[in-house]
């Protein structure tokens, strides 16, 4: 039995509801939500380059690719408003941010 | 058999780390399962026969992101125990949530089929006797190249706007004020006066012109001011 695009979707599929739980689970800590986004979006790549390379097609790779670089982009921008809000408030609980709001 | 087995190898410690990244106790446990999710996901992309982009997971994401996670959990001060107080009510909530969403996904997975005419529809068909990364690099720059642009600007965006967020004015940094600088006129620092012959400098009266001096620089004010 070899390996099929069935297996890897099965285990993006598994990966990208740990990423969700994560979120409910740890409704509190800004960090460990932005590292289950990281992993919703690692299941999403895994996708895209588990059908790119069945169906040889490289436009999976390239859109992965971008998934990459946006996901790096959010990273970076969400780690410093984490900072920026730590400055502030010394705490990064995220049921006090709707202070925030407008 | 060797590819099923490390197929299942990779697979099984790429979702053991995922599970531990959700549920460590320790937010930088959290982070170094994150850097073995990331390590088993490029194992996994290089047997779906995506090279660069694997090689691009380890060095982007376990080089710069996950560190990046590291340097801001370790750098913050903050009590984790206290964060974790609302775990129990969150619980119900998430199996649920997550179970439903895998249940769906498990109906997709197990009904879905390629279509017949799925080959012909292809973007890029991955050229034969290229190499994925020299493939890859061929289209990236030429049917790609503007949302190749894009993609850089996003990042620049982003670069800025991390930059923007957490930069802090100090009171006591003494950077260089450049609009200041260019802004100045001759005719604010410098006056031509006539000296009469023989009668030296000290007869005209120079002195400097009055600077708004700061006030913290009491010091070396009598070693520039003694000339005159």
């Amino acid at each position: 039995m070899a390996v099929s695009v069935g297996h890897f979707l099965v285990v993006s599929a598994i990966l990208l509801v740990l990423g969700v739980f994560g979120i409910f689970l740890n409704r509190k800590n800004v960090i460990v939500i932005l590292m289950s986004i990281e992993l919703i979006l690692l299941a999403v790549n895994l996708n895209l380059v588990a059908f790119s390379g069945a169906l040889g097609d490289l436009a999976g790779q390239v859109m992965a690719m971008f998934v990459l670089t946006v996901a790096a982009a959010e990273a970076a921008i969400g780690l410093a408003i984490v900072v920026v809000y730590f400055r502030n408030r010394g705490s990064i609980q995220v049921e006090d941010v709707n202070l925030m709001k407008g | 058999m060797a590819p099923t087995f490390f197929f299942y190898l990779f697979s099984v410690v790429l979702i053991f780390c995922a599970a531990m990244v959700v549920s460590a106790r320790n937010p930088v446990h959290s982070v170094l399962f994150l850097i073995g999710a990331f390590f088993n996901a490029a194992a996994l992309f290089l047997m779906a026969g995506a090279e660069f982009l694997a090689f691009i997971l380890v060095i982007v994401y376990v080089g710069a992101v996950a560190v990046l996670f590291l340097f801001v959990v370790m750098m913050l001060d903050i009590d984790f125990e206290q964060l974790r107080s609302g775990l129990q009510r969150y619980l119900p909530v998430g199996i649920a949530v997550g179970a439903l969403l895998l249940v769906e996904l498990g109906v997709v997975i197990v009904g879905w089929q390629f279509h017949p005419a799925a080959a012909g529809v292809r973007f890029v068909p991955a050229p034969v006797g290229l190499s994925n990364t020299a493939a890859l690099g061929e289209i990236l720059y030429t049917k790609y190249l503007l949302p190749f642009q894009a993609a850089g600007l996003v990042l620049l965006v982003a670069m800025i706007g991390a930059i923007v967020l957490t930069l802090r004015e100090r009171k006591s940094s003494r950077h260089q004020r450049i609009a200041a600088q260019t802004a100045r006129s001759p005719g604010e620092t410098l006056e031509m006066l006539d000296i009469a012959l023989g009668a030296g400098v000290g007869a005209a009266d120079i002195r400097r012109p009055p600077v708004a001096e700061p006030e913290a620089e009491p010091a070396t004010a009598g070693h520039h001011g003694g000339g005159h």
